[in-house]
């Protein structure tokens, strides 16, 4: 079971992810899209939205952080366990809770606001069940293993273990001894990570950096090819340009 | 010099008598789809009446098109991007379909199904958003022909320029009220701001024809280009997701014919032609300091096909013989470069746009012929033009930035036209001297003439086809790349057949009998012999 759950799914998941966004881009790319609702109702979403992405956003440099980061490192720079702890509860928790925040504000919205509710497919509903809970998971395991002065340390467990991942060689039994609020947050966040591609949070890839550094206006050329595939006689070919 | 061609079209408003033909052809053709339902790509307009969507045109509150920073350099007026990316998640100014209006249908199901009463059933209005009982409050075109102007009239954004720049106050009272129809599409402009806008890069314009068009499968739907758009002619699918807008009907264009909108206009007021441009100045032209020079400005970013160093250059930047060919016989460079009686809609929003208008002089000479003077002398003309019943400081803020000299201008010309050709029509020898009061030969006033008022489908629409440039190679383009002889027991004995290889025996090479083009000309000719 362990082996099953810390061994094997994460590179299920991420095998989702990747197969996933990849045959979503090949074949529906047409469906690839945000899906906004704003064009219904745009005051209460102008609030919410932003509240949730940027909460959310925080979240996930938190975990990148926390995860992928060895305490050696922060260590090296001076920041003590206690210190990493301290940060880690509050910010982790202000995190937390904007994107809880913005969360329920936008289901909210969705459940009362009828023309938004009728738009709302039996695949966001799953979705939110599992996005809204997994956020609600992970500030509970955090909030139920940590006081001020100390807390469940998961980068000596679940940091090795999400790291050992990369090597192709998971250490398994660090799991072993994790509380079971982050056991559980952790099965519900891989299980996340594979949706990703199957639902409309595939958005969170497509997040247009491009544009920075593109010029204003866009020219695009017909493709030739849809004109006529004759190539032109031997002698007529244009000479210039 | 970079030559650029671009197809575009310009409107006589002089003969619009807002029928809503164009509207509704255009919304059978394009959007009669679920989540379309609030989008009209070609809408009418009256004027004066707050538009569509509802003051569209107030881009202190929509920040739609351009603005000049304090370098004078152009930027986006919802923001530069940074700031466009930081609000992404929440597009802060972007209209709510309340803006256009909720779409309904209405709950047919009670006429055949109420039981029987004493009371007629009625077909409640549903919405098509929340699917429940809904008051219809606002359309497309709610304020139509001026209904309920002494509400909704002084909401106009143009009558509160007026009001706060020329000081001129816009009556709605009975019989000091004056209004004409505005058919406005996407402008496909120049320098257009919803393309800026796209963070996808998804909104492009075509180096052939200038066409700006959503790729739907880049479209993320981020809804910028909504905003960006000044005219608001960008609408949000909300069932796919995604942005679309006026396609200038791409696939008539590609093989020559007109748009929806212009083909069905019963008005015949449309004109759809080519005009070449200078894309190196598009954005010292739309960057000029003074909102009243863009007009100018934009006349001079186009290039007349006549000058041979034109023609080259254009030969040079790929652009096919018969594009060129095209431009010089255009219509509509004719009325807005050679007769300058066409002007484009809102320059002031730096996207040089190019959807142009004849400014609507009609109701002129019946007020003069009213007054007990000859309503088509050119002297009195002239002199009433001032006295327009639509007054010139409106049709500037519109159509010039405010500037009402090339309003005037236009205006004058229709004038001695119609004096012009009054006194040929009775017989007279016209003396000249109206075509001389503005500036124009009679040989001139009479070709404007035959453009304006005989207008034949040959000479409002001239649209080279996109493969024109191609044609050699589309010519039977459903053939395989080889021999024509190369069929199954034939020279060559066979090889793939004109849609792949497959088994058994091969059909013969396909040659048309007729092309689309010589069937055209078979059923819309004038001439009885062009229809054997």
């Amino acid at each position: 079971m362990d082996i099953l759950l810390w061994g094997a799914l994460p590179y299920v998941a991420f095998a989702s992810l990747v197969g996933g966004l990849w045959w979503r881009h090949k074949y529906d790319q047409f469906g690839w899209t945000t899906r906004s609702s704003e064009v219904y109702e745009s005051t209460l979403l102008n609030i919410a939205s932003p509240l949730f992405h940027y909460g959310i956003l925080a979240v996930l440099g938190g975990h990148l952080l926390g995860l992928f980061v060895p305490a050696s490192w922060t260590d090296a720079i001076g920041i003590s366990e206690h210190g990493y702890h301290l940060i880690s509860l509050f910010a982790g928790t202000l995190a937390g809770v904007l994107a809880i925040a913005g969360i329920l504000m936008l289901v909210y919205r969705r459940r009362t606001n009828a023309p938004v509710f009728r738009a709302t497919t039996g695949n966001d509903k799953f979705m939110y069940v599992f996005l809204v809970g997994n956020i609600v998971l992970g500030l509970t395991a955090k909030l139920a293993h940590s006081s001020i002065s100390s807390g469940y340390n998961y980068r000596e467990t679940i940091a090795p273990w999400a790291r050992s991942l990369f090597t192709l060689q998971p250490k398994v039994d660090l799991m072993n001894g994790v509380p079971l609020a982050y056991q559980v947050h952790a099965v519900v966040g891989m299980f996340l990570i594979a949706i990703v591609p199957f639902t409309r949070l595939v958005h969170m890839f497509s997040l247009p950096l491009q544009y920075f550094f593109r010029p204003y206006v866009v020219y695009r050329s017909r493709d030739p090819k849809q004109l006529g595939e004759v190539k032109p006689r031997r002698g007529w070919e244009r000479v210039d340009s | 010099m970079r030559v650029m061609a671009q197809i575009a079209m310009v409107m006589n408003l002089d003969k619009c008598i807002g029928c809503h033909t164009c509207s509704v052809t255009c919304k059978q053709t394009w959007t009669n789809r679920s989540g379309m339902e609030y989008a009209w790509f070609n809408n009418v307009e009256t004027r004066p009446g707050q538009g569509y969507p509802r003051r569209y045109a107030d881009q202190d509150k929509w920040q739609g098109g351009w603005e000049l920073d304090r370098r004078g350099r152009l930027k986006l007026k919802q923001g530069g991007r940074l700031k466009k990316l930081l609000t992404i998640f929440g597009n802060p100014v972007q209209p709510t379909v309340q803006d256009y209006y909720e779409p309904w249908t209405y709950d047919y199901r009670t006429l055949t199904d109420a039981p029987l009463g004493d009371d007629y059933p009625v077909a409640g209005p549903r919405s098509l958003l929340s699917g429940k009982p809904m008051d219809v409050k606002w359309s497309a075109n709610w304020d139509d022909n001026l209904g309920g102007m002494p509400e909704h009239g002084t909401r106009d954004p143009v009558v509160e320029r007026m009001q706060a720049e020329v000081g001129e106050k816009v009556r709605f009272a009975f019989e000091q009220t004056f209004m004409f129809y505005l058919p406005r599409i996407c402008e496909h402009c120049l320098n257009p701001a919803c393309v800026a806008a796209c963070p996808s890069g998804a909104i492009y314009k075509r180096a052939e024809d200038g066409i700006v068009l959503v790729d739907q499968d880049d479209c993320r739907g981020w809804r910028q280009c909504v905003t960006g758009c000044p005219y608001k002619k960008i609408y949000f699918n909300h069932r796919t997701g995604k942005a679309e807008k006026c396609t200038f009907c791409y696939p008539r264009i590609e093989v020559g014919l007109p748009t929806v909108c212009s083909e069905t206009c019963v008005g015949r007021l449309r004109y759809l032609g080519v005009l070449l441009y200078d894309a190196d100045k598009v954005t010292a032209a739309a960057s000029v300091q003074d909102e009243k020079d863009l007009y100018e400005a934009q006349l001079g970013v186009f290039l007349d096909p006549d000058d041979p160093e034109v023609r080259r250059a254009a030969e040079r930047d790929g652009i096919a013989y018969d594009w060129i060919e095209a431009a010089r016989r255009s219509p509509v460079r004719a009325l807005i470069s050679t007769y300058r009686i066409a002007l484009p809609l809102h320059p002031e929003f730096r996207t040089m746009p190019m959807v142009w208008y004849i400014p609507p002089l009609s109701p002129v000479v019946e007020a003069v012929s009213a007054a007990g003077h000859d309503g088509e002398q050119a002297g009195n003309l002239f002199g009433a033009i001032d006295a327009l019943r639509i007054p010139i400081a409106y049709l500037a803020e519109l159509f010039t930035a405010g500037d009402p000299a090339p309003v005037r201008a236009s205006l004058d010309r229709l004038a001695a036209m119609r004096s012009h050709m009054r006194d040929l029509n009775l017989g007279r020898t016209p003396d000249g001297s109206a075509a001389g009061a503005v500036g124009m030969t009679p040989e001139q006033i009479e070709e404007m003439y035959h453009l304006l008022a005989i207008a034949k489908y040959e000479d409002r629409y001239v649209i080279p086809t996109a493969a024109a440039g191609d044609a050699r190679r589309l010519e039977e383009s459903a053939l395989p790349d080889g021999c024509s002889l190369d069929y199954e027991d034939g020279p060559g004995m066979g090889g793939d057949g004109p849609f792949g290889a497959d088994s058994g025996r091969k059909s013969l090479p396909l040659v048309s009998v007729e092309s689309f083009h010589i069937m055209r000309r078979r059923q819309t000719s004038d001439d009885p012999g062009d229809a054997q």
